[in-house]
């Protein structure tokens, strides 16, 4: 019986990188959970960040609710709302939270979107079948993209 | 029990896709034909205390047009694979020449009082048993016919037929005794988190039931309903597939419907709804 809606629809990516000097999952280095370097070396683009915050990429509206992104229906109340986050956090603290949260945050329910291992049954994607290769949630340009787009949202 | 009509209109499904814009359980209350009322509300069992202080049935958390189409077995589309299921209930099939009327002379309603304590531990081979098995069971080595397809249409609406006859009655399933190492099993596996996005059923039923994600209003995910007709696939929904979609939907490998695994999180996860009604088979958007 086929099911139609997939909640969480993010998509893993990982492959590909544009970016040959990026750094890999395992490398990224956590202080306190925050990440002082850029993943790909270089500052993110907002207004590509932006759309990852949609479904079909980091899908973070899924749990988060944005006041900038009213284009986005349906914003979840599982986690804080975003608004205003660049005021609570620096850059390289939403860095950490984006490529792994449960750093910052022990036991969060907020997926870890730089990781590619430590995954119990991990799925080929939605497919219900076991995984074969584990790429990260997102790619380094995303979570770079994001987190340039998170320090736009101040109050 | 032939009280069924095709669902009404377009429109009405329509209605059903609309959002609902509150948080938690709405105060509606649940009686269906006028008759049978329904405890969708009731304090949660003990062995959830410091986890839970009230368990709803998913009814609860449901729009008004979802929420109606139950309160009146004509409108309630599920109806139709439960008349069906009667009807093969008296039919003869397999090289044994029965149908399952020849052995259960009394009819469906002989099983009165079953749906509300299942899953349960068989005592004759100590082996955990849901609805589907034992009725599987009757067909291959009673009727000597073939099994139906665990999810199937026929499966389902015989296991809808069977609970409805303990519709009302409240959920109670043993967790102790021989039962014990199943629950324990099936507990272990809600608190578990699986897949590339890490979630547990626990993280979406129990810490955060009322609140939205995504599009979906959360329910605390009990199986008091079951099997459910869901529009989206536009027919009845056993309990091991909905627990398929949701550990699928954590990006995991999901476990097989009819596996030991699914059974034990079945007993575990109908002993969270102890006290709440049998409420099958319910319609969920
Ligand atoms: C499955 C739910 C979920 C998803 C999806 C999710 N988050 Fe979160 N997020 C949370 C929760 C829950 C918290 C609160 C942290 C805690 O557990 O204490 C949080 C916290 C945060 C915070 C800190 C907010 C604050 O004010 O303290 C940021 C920033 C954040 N998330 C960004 C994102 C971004 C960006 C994405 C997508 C790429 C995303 N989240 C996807 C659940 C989620
Ligand atoms: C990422 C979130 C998420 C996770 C994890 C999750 N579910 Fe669900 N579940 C949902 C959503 C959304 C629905 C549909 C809305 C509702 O009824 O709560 C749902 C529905 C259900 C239902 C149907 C309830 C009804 O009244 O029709 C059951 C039963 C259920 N889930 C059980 C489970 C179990 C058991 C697990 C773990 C194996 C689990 N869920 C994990 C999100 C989740």
């Amino acid at each position: 019986m086929k099911r139609t809606c997939v909640i969480l629809a993010v998509t893993a990516l990982g492959a590909g990188s544009a970016f040959a000097q990026a750094i890999a999952p395992g490398e990224v280095a956590y202080e306190d959970g925050a990440v002082s370097a850029s993943l790909t070396g270089a500052p993110g683009d907002p207004a590509e960040g932006r759309k990852v915050m949609n479904r079909g990429a980091g899908n973070c509206v899924a749990c988060h609710q944005v006041t900038d992104l009213t284009e986005y229906p349906f914003q979840g109340e599982v986690g804080p709302t975003l608004d205003g986050v660049a005021d609570r956090w620096d850059e390289a603290q939403l860095r950490g939270i984006v490529a792994n949260a449960k750093m910052m945050f022990p036991d969060t329910m907020m997926p870890s979107f730089y990781k590619v291992d430590g995954f119990i049954r991990p799925g080929d994607g939605y497919t219900g079948k076991a995984a074969t290769e584990i790429h990260p949630l997102l790619t380094p340009e995303q979570i770079e993209n994001v987190v340039a787009y998170l320090l736009t949202l101040k109050e | 029990m032939n009280k069924t009509k095709a669902l009404a209109t377009g429109g009405a499904i329509l209605a059903l896709l609309a959002v609902p814009a509150f948080a938690g359980p709405d105060e509606d209350s649940l009686v269906i034909n006028g008759e049978t009322e329904i405890v969708t509300e009731a304090p949660a069992p003990a062995h959830l205390e410091g986890v839970l202080d009230t368990i709803y049935s998913g009814w609860r958390f449901r729009s008004d047009d979802t929420q109606a189409l139950e309160m009146d077995d004509f409108d309630n589309p599920a109806m139709l694979a439960v008349d069906a299921a009667a009807a093969t209930f008296e039919t003869v099939d397999g090289a044994a020449g029965k149908s399952c009327a020849s052995c259960h002379e009394g009819g469906p309603e002989s099983f009165a009082g079953l749906g509300a304590v299942m899953p349960k531990v068989r005592e004759s081979d100590g082996k955990l048993v849901v609805m589907e098995d034992i009725i599987n069971e009757c067909r291959t080595e009673r009727m000597q016919a073939e099994e139906w397809k665990w999810s199937s249409q026929t499966m389902q609406g015989m296991v809808a037929l069977i609970r409805l006859q303990s519709r009302g009655m409240p959920v109670d399933v043993a967790i102790d005794g021989p039962a014990q190492s199943f629950w324990d099993q099936g507990k272990e596996m809600y608190y578990t988190r699986f897949g590339q996005l890490e979630l547990s059923c626990a993280n979406c039923h129990e810490d955060n039931w009322g609140n939205m994600i995504r599009a979906d209003h959360l329910s605390q995910g009990q199986i008091n309903g079951f099997p459910t007709y869901r529009f989206n696939t536009t027919g009845l929904v056993s309990v091991h597939n909905r627990f398929r979609g949701c550990i699928r939907d954590t990006m995991a490998e999901t476990f097989a419907e009819g596996s030991d695994e699914f059974r034990a999180l079945e007993l575990y996860v109908a002993s969270r709804g102890n006290g709440l009604s049998v409420e099958s088979p319910a319609v969920r958007q």
